[in-house]
């Protein structure tokens, strides 16, 4: 079997050993709910940063609505959960999916938009996204909507690592490097036989979809969601995780994700000190070091002595 | 006929770019479009990629109409090119540039590829030893794994004629492929473009400047000035043309 | 009968007072966009700052509306060229997304920078313009809306004549044609840049001054909605086109205050996305652009 390699057991082994010990640790109530919290929602930002990625830096377009889609898949998970008492997979799974639609849907007009004005539109349907909840009166408008926890470290867990293996082995398949033939020159894409329309778009419904799974796990953890929980803050917070780890590296993203998630965390008694420093070190990192952390390289076992896969970028 | 062009005219607001061409290419040739700076020799090009879509008249490759497909459906239909301005997917590596033009081939599914399927390995070691063999007829093996912008310029545009190749073409069309080479290399790429016909039963269109290219690999030449053919023929009746070389006058030897 | 027609006349009125807002912070989106090509994100918080300097000079150091409206256009010119200068200048040369995220930190810094300095509470603007009222044919025309309106009409009129007749006008003109062949021709590109965002700005703390005057309320995050909305009116008019930017703005105060008419105006927001995504779907370049392709 290909799949079984010493590369990926040694993966499998480590993430089995960080899904053990957490699970032990709060079997024997180590861990005080501030880290709790905060451990799912790394998990839900892992999944958004690496979703905006496949969009962003693996295809090349430049998406600034990402928690749209998010919301697409907290609300209509919610939905699935608390108005029609669907089990949380199939609540989850609903909310993916629906956010796919609406990703294709958006998709197929826009990302014939070049750079900055597809940017500027993502953003607008992310307002509309919000603006549409908000007037919703079914799913509690403005006041938002409560939704029983029942999510846990569990599903939280084992959903991050299937949408990061759906990311990477996307990514790393003749599908993917269409996708990436496409940020590198579309011109010369199309020449090579590549549809740059059918992989734009195709990027776009996956990033939504996997963006959408983030939003049901969020809904289903924090017992209460409002439009205003998705707004274009959470869309920039979603970018900046992305931009900082490196554009188009999938590690680099989990990297941004996990450090600007503990760094909020820890700064959320100083919520403009925290957006000071985020717009700093994003204006400083474009200046000084526009690919991001690790550029469009991905962080390998190389160590291991054998030849991985072919890298994404 | 493999190629037919038809009354060909492509306008830009008020300027005729090309007009009424027409040219006919046979299945096995090697033919040559030459002109002066601003002829419309690339606009011919895009015209028959799909990049511009004609104001007028018709394209007939294989038989079938080519006017106004996307130009990934030109290149699935047998039509590929390479770039005057070199275009290679320059941060990546040499072998994932060839793969992907060999994406049209690939035999598996997104769907299988998320789920590492037997078809999804099975095609891409399919893709990784074809890529391969490909890389050694141009004699880029080496190279496979280094970042395609660090290559020397021959190299690059060796790789884009490799590249154009994956995409298993039967007309290539080649944008002054010489660009740029000093005169061995030229030599050498001679060679190979005619290599490349009798091995892989291609026909080939290119445009150049350099006339001892021309001269040296084509066995037919057609000449633009103006968006209009003023002459075609043998490499010989195009030498002594009294046209071109008014046309040239002033602008390159021959 | 009569009452409708008046209820719509007054729904223009305040539609132009905000569509006039639009319009003025429009104008900086369209002569940067057309001479560096960026969507200066942080254009809507230029506006904010120039709102926060009005609230000063008039709260604190107790000037007049017009004293007040002048310190805040020329606070902000040296505003937009020292960020122009700091962060968007070195990346001049880069991918258009690296400046596009840059923008982005830029307005993020400016909110939460100005919320550590004046605090996240709202402020009242004091009463700079008279609260009078003049009924005109049943409509209430507000002493507030005239100056708004007539301001950005008169604003429009000197950037248009100093765009079309002065040197740095032509220079603008110039480089937003063709960089390299502008500086070839004698322009200083650069100086040029810093005079756009210098124009730009202060033309966005003018819509700043006059919103606080006017609306009464400004707090950090004031410049959010508006500056998107501003873009959205740049896009409509088509971008880099002076007049088409203050129609734009002008036609989305308009639509907007016509969809709070219909008792949707939770809704408006989202009209307004509607349009832009509608706009570059079906005319990119705006109602009066015309189309450009890539060389190949």
């Amino acid at each position: 079997m290909k799949v079984l390699n010493k590369k990926n057991l040694v993966i499998l082994l480590a993430v089995l050993v960080v899904y053990g010990g957490v699970q032990a640790a709060i079997a024997a109530r180590l861990i005080p709910p501030f880290y709790s919290v905060n451990l799912m929602l790394i998990c839900v930002y892992v999944i958004l940063a690496t979703s905006l990625n496949l969009i962003n830096g693996v295809t090349g377009q430049f998406s600034i609505g990402h928690a749209g889609f998010m919301a697409i898949g907290a609300y209509l998970s919610a939905i699935v959960s608390v108005k029609l008492h669907g089990p949380l997979g199939a609540a989850i799974l609903a909310g993916g999916i629906v956010s796919a639609a609406v990703g294709f849907l958006v998709g197929l007009p826009t990302l014939r938009l070049k750079g900055d004005y597809l940017a500027i539109t993502t953003l607008g349907v992310g307002q509309i996204v919000q603006v549409v909840f908000f007037n919703t009166n079914y799913v509690g408008g403005a006041a938002g909507f409560t939704v029983p926890r029942t999510v846990n470290w569990t599903w939280a867990f084992w959903l991050t690592v299937i949408s990061v293996v759906i990311i990477h082995n996307f990514t790393n398949s003749t599908h993917g490097r269409a996708c990436i033939s496409v940020r590198e020159n579309e011109i010369a894409a199309e020449a090579m036989g590549i549809n740059s329309t059918k992989y734009k778009v195709m990027a776009f419904t996956l990033g939504s979809f996997l963006g959408g799974l983030a939003g049901g796990l969020y809904a289903n953890y924090m017992y209460l969601i409002q439009p205003t929980t998705f707004s274009f803050l959470t869309s920039f917070n979603i970018l900046v995780m992305v931009v900082l780890g490196g554009l188009g590296s999938m590690t680099g993203s989990i990297v941004g994700a996990v450090v600007m998630t503990v760094l909020s965390a820890y700064l959320s008694q100083f919520p403009e000190w925290r957006m000071v420093l985020t717009a700093l070190l994003l204006i400083v990192v474009m200046l000084f070091r526009p690919s991001g952390l690790l550029g469009t390289k991905e962080f390998n076992l190389g160590f291991l002595g054998k030849k991985g896969e072919s890298r994404a970028a | 006929m493999l190629l037919k062009l038809e009354h060909l005219s492509k306008s830009f607001g008020g300027l005729k770019a090309v007009a009424d061409l027409n040219i006919e290419i046979g299945q096995g040739e090697l033919v040559g479009l030459i002109g002066p700076n601003g002829a419309g020799k690339t606009t011919v090009f895009n015209l028959l990629t799909g990049v511009y879509e004609p104001s007028e008249g018709k394209m007939i490759f294989a038989g079938k109409d080519v006017g106004g497909l996307r130009p990934y459906q030109v290149t699935h239909r047998g039509i590929a090119r390479t770039f005057q301005n070199i275009r290679l997917f320059g941060d990546l590596s040499v072998i994932d540039n060839v793969k992907i033009a060999f994406h049209q081939h690939a035999k598996y599914s997104a769907f299988s590829a998320i789920l590492r399927l037997p078809s999804f390995f099975r095609s891409e070691d399919e893709m990784e030893s074809k890529a391969l063999a490909l890389l050694e007829v141009f004699h880029l093996r080496g190279r496979a794994g280094e970042v395609a912008k660090n290559l020397p310029y021959g190299e690059q545009r060796r790789l884009e004629i490799a590249r154009a190749m994956a995409t298993e073409p039967r007309l290539l069309l080649l944008d002054e492929p010489a660009a740029g080479m000093n005169p061995q290399e030229t030599r050498g790429l001679m060679e190979l473009i005619r290599w490349l016909r009798d091995n892989f039963q291609l026909t080939i269109l290119l445009i150049e400047h350099d006339m001892s290219l021309v001269m040296g690999v084509c066995e037919r030449i057609y000449v633009l000035d103006y968006g209009m053919i003023i002459a075609s023929g043998t490499p010989e009746e195009i030498r002594t043309d009294p046209k071109v070389i008014e046309a040239y006058l002033g602008e390159e030897a021959i | 009968m009569g009452h409708v027609l008046r209820e719509g006349l007054q729904q223009v009125v305040n539609g132009l007072s905000m569509g006039s807002v639009y319009a003025l912070i429009a104008l900086g989106y369209t002569m940067v966009y057309g001479i560096v090509k960026l969507i200066n994100f942080a254009h809507g918080d230029v506006m904010m700052i120039g709102a926060y300097v009005g609230w000063l000079a008039t709260s604190r150091l107790h000037m007049s509306f017009v004293p007040a409206l002048l310190l805040a256009m020329a606070s902000c010119a040296l505003l937009g060229v020292i960020i122009e200068r700091i962060a968007y200048k070195p990346l001049r040369n880069a991918t258009r997304v690296a400046a596009l995220i840059t923008a982005i930190g830029v307005s993020l810094f400016l909110e939460y920078g100005n919320m550590l300095v004046a605090s996240a509470q709202v402020r009242s603007y004091p009463p700079v313009l008279p609260s009078v009222s003049y009924k005109v044919g049943g409509v209430y025309l507000q002493y507030g809306a005239i100056v708004i309106f007539a301001t950005t009409i008169i604003l429009m009129i000197l950037l248009t004549l100093t765009v079309r007749y002065t040197k740095i006008g032509k220079a603008m003109r110039a480089a937003s044609f063709d960089k390299d062949a502008a500086l070839m021709m004698g322009v200083n590109v650069n100086s040029t840049i810093s005079a756009t965002f210098a124009i730009g700005s202060a033309l966005a703390a003018a819509a700043g001054v006059l919103y606080g005057a006017y609306y009464n309320t400004i707090d950090p995050l004031m410049g959010i909605i508006p500056g998107l909305k501003a873009f959205i009116a740049a896009v409509l008019g088509g971008i880099g086109i002076i007049p088409g930017a203050v129609v734009g703005g002008l036609v989305l105060g308009l639509t907007e205050s016509a969809v709070s008419a219909l008792g949707a105006s939770t809704w408006r927001d989202a009209v307004a996305f509607l349009i832009l995504i509608l706009v570059l779907i079906l005319k990119p370049s705006g109602l009066f652009g015309k189309n450009v392709r890539e060389k190949v």
